[in-house]
């Protein structure tokens, strides 16, 4: 039984990590409508750049700060360079554009950065504790912390701030909100702003966990299940999503896995996605779109 | 006349005479070319895997540019290379090998070296259509070190069955014999891929001659998230585990068994999960952890002296980060260019002093005799085990060393290189050789030419 609970909950945690890439997919899609495929890339833009300032001898604040700084133009440029141009233009042609800038973030930052695989230390300790006789990283549950307070925030900015408010009537209708005023275009920069602090958060916590290296773009494949069964505008569908996949994938390895003589997480999400999809297309916490017809 | 048309006549003339002078130039580079022996590069510099590769090439190339510098070319005849970015993907991979496989301004290709498992297998038939051998130092299919089957697939050194084997007869040596290996636990957490079920016949084999218990874990790829099969291992308990693992996989493998509380010592990374860029991003939990390789780590082998003075101190080199030199990998290239050189050498022996093609350099190959004494002569004694090949060898090492991390670089902490059980496993591997030949229809060489 203590077996089965540890495999639990050590699932659950690793979904917490996914939910992370998640939550960014979920604000640029939440905001304009747009699928931006190239999240994952932020996410290794933000850990390669804070990894090379420390490796010039930044401060871990300062370079935490720079870092930030260079996430927030590079989401504010994404916008303005190529999804502003493609205003009222096919969603797929969006999502198009967002599949060419992965490339190109990915491409440049090897070249500016390097291909080299960097160590990320955090400072957080990462040796088991027992917890009612269940080990449990302390690494995973620092992170599942950190989420919590990242969720916590992003419910104060979207419900408590006037530009949070605004985004929200964006979501809801954007031609209403445009007729009262709200700027469209500011706050999407905002909001693509706010996607490259979250990639930062997922970044520096995925950079710790495997290392910065080309493989953090790979994260991704996970975030995708994650958003289907939580739903595409929901941060809280983001978090129970990612629960859902990482406690599904890790019981399916271990007892699903070893009946089919092989491994089962690469695709067992997928399963449990398009499971969702049949059910509820939506999400469990997505809004279904309605439309006059 | 116009003249806008004189205008056009004069340009269409200037046009004319420069495609002639470049046509003569080019005639002459070409038989200029011919005189040097071409190795087209298969590399992915870009990409997923581009950093465990970066420092391959560039052990490569400045063994090749130590050839022509110190030595002037192999018995003066020069190298020549180029690059041909695969991505460590198969389409790519075999993209490029029809693209260079005809060679170069008259020079022939001699060796192609695919550099990634799954190329190597997809261009296995293709080799033999066009005589060009692939020479697959530590990876590629490990039948084909039986080359009445496969006459132009090179496995060459360390098979993934001798890494097996290597690793299992170390772990006899740390727990005081063979006949200790009995009921020891030995789980295999591996990339599930063909390359990482590779060595699951040999370690069956082995578990059955030995009496140790054998567990196979897969972890899917791209392997950054390993809780599962760590919370698995801990239930377990095996005594050791081998990882066989590549990219991201080791670092997190290394740091999910040090969640797990399993001794980073008890661990022995295979070929792909033994390089530098594999401990590094796991950090401090990764000291004292095992892998055995065929490509020992450090600077002080004669030929890096060589190198630094001739190459890397003049700045010839094509290392970007001088903190790579001697890394396994860099190794790992230079040791590949040892043995390509080497090849080329013993088919100019025979053949003539002259741009070997593939043919040749095949027969170069089934007749390499690295002795120690050619290896001191290289200076890379202890870098490079002795090899000898023929055509039912296409191995002719089968031994690896196993190194220790200790935080900041590899000690070798075997007592030299850890021999596999070749003479154990090679009827096995014939056996799965000749049923190769009988689903492809394939009558098998004879090996006494």
């Amino acid at each position: 039984m203590s077996f089965f609970v540890e495999t639990l909950v050590g699932g659950l945690l690793a979904g917490v990590m996914y939910s992370l890439v998640a939550i960014g997919f979920v604000l640029v899609f939440k905001a304009s409508g747009v699928f931006n495929f190239a999240q994952g890339s932020m996410v290794l833009c933000a850990a390669l750049t804070f990894v090379t300032l420390r490796d010039k001898g930044l401060d871990f604040w300062l370079a935490a700060l720079i870092t930030l700084s260079v996430m927030v133009a590079l989401g504010i440029a994404v916008e303005r360079v190529v999804l502003r141009p493609l205003v009222n233009r096919p969603q797929i042609t969006l999502f198009m554009a967002t599949l060419g800038v992965s490339f190109v973030i990915e491409g440049v930052a090897q070249i500016v950065m390097g291909a080299s695989v960097h160590e990320l230390d955090l400072g957080i300790v990462d040796t088991p504790i027992e917890i009612g006789g269940v080990q449990v990283s302390q690494f995973d549950l620092a992170a599942a912390g950190t989420a919590g307070l990242l969720v916590i925030a992003l419910s104060i900015f979207f419900n408590k701030t006037r530009v949070g408010i605004a985004l929200r009537a964006i979501a809801d209708d954007p031609q209403a909100a445009l007729s009262i005023g709200i700027r469209l275009q500011t706050l999407w920069q905002i909001v693509w702003g706010v996607a490259g602090f979250v990639s930062l958060i997922a970044g520096l916590l995925w950079g710790a966990r495997q290392g910065v290296q080309f493989a953090l773009t790979l994260v991704v494949l996970k975030a995708l299940p994650v958003l289907i069964i939580g739903g595409f505008t929901s941060i809280a569908g983001a978090i129970v999503g990612g629960l859902i996949v990482g406690a599904g994938d890790s019981l399916a390895e271990i007892y699903l896995g070893s009946l089919l003589g092989g491994s089962v997480s690469t695709w067992f999400a997928y399963v449990l996605a398009v499971a969702f999809l049949l059910v509820r297309p939506a999400g469990l916490f997505g809004e279904a779109p309605i439309e006059r017809i | 006349m116009s003249l806008l048309k004189r205008k056009r006549i004069i340009t269409k003339a200037i046009g004319l005479a420069a495609v002639v002078l470049s046509a003569a130039v080019g005639a002459g580079a070409s038989a200029e070319e011919a005189k040097t022996q071409y190795f087209p590069l298969a590399t992915f510099r870009v990409g997923a895997y581009a950093s465990s590769g970066i420092p391959v090439w560039a052990g490569e190339i400045d063994y090749f540019r130590y050839i022509n510098e110190v030595e002037g070319g192999i018995n003066g005849i020069k190298l020549v290379w180029d690059e041909c970015e695969t991505n460590w993907e198969v389409e790519k991979g075999v993209e490029c090998y029809e693209r260079v496989k005809a060679g170069k301004n008259g020079s022939p290709v001699p060796i192609f070296l695919p550099h990634g498992d799954p190329i190597s297998k997809a261009l296995t038939e293709k080799s033999v259509a066009d005589k060009i051998p692939l020479v697959t130092i530590a990876y590629g299919r490990t039948e084909a070190i039986d080359g009445r089957v496969f006459p132009y697939s090179f496995p060459v050194v360390f098979s993934f069955w001798s890494e097996a084997s290597s690793a299992v007869n170390f772990i006899a040596e740390k727990v005081g014999g063979k006949d200790k290996l009995k009921g020891l636990k030995i789980a295999t957490v591996y990339h599930d891929s063909p390359y990482g079920k590779e060595t699951q016949v040999p370690l069956a084999h082995l578990a059955k001659t030995y009496g140790f218990v054998d567990i196979q874990i897969p972890v899917p790829h791209p392997g950054n998230e390993q809780s599962a099969q760590w919370a698995k291992i801990r239930q377990l308990k095996p005594d050791w585990v081998f990882l066989r693992g590549w990219g991201v996989m080791t670092p997190v493998a290394i740091k999910t068994a040090a969640k797990v509380g399993f001794p980073v010592d008890h661990i022995i990374g295979g070929i792909w999960s033994g390089s530098e860029e594999d401990v590094r991003p796991a950090g401090a939990v990764a000291k004292g952890y095992l892998a055995i390789t065929p490509f020992p780590a450090g600077a002080n082998f004669e030929i890096h002296q060589k190198l630094k003075k001739h190459i890397l101190d003049k700045g010839l080199s094509d290392l970007k980060d001088p903190k790579s030199f001697g890394s396994v990998y860099y190794n790992s290239g230079v040791d590949e260019a040892i043995v390509a050189v080497e090849a080329i050498r013993t088919a100019q022996a025979h053949f003539g002093v002259r741009p070997i093609n593939g043919e040749e350099a095949q027969w170069g190959l089934e007749h390499l005799d690295l002795s120690e004494e050619r290896l001191a002569e290289i200076g890379a004694t202890g870098l490079q085990q002795p090899l000898k090949l023929s055509a039912k060898d296409h191995e002719g090492g089968g031994a690896g060393k196993v190194l220790q991390w200790d935080g900041e670089k590899w000690n070798v902490v075997s007592n030299g290189w850890v021999k596999s059980d070749r003479e154990l496993l090679l009827p096995l591997i014939y056996e799965r050789a000749a049923a190769y030949a009988r689903e492809k229809g394939i009558t098998p060489r004879d090996a006494t030419n």
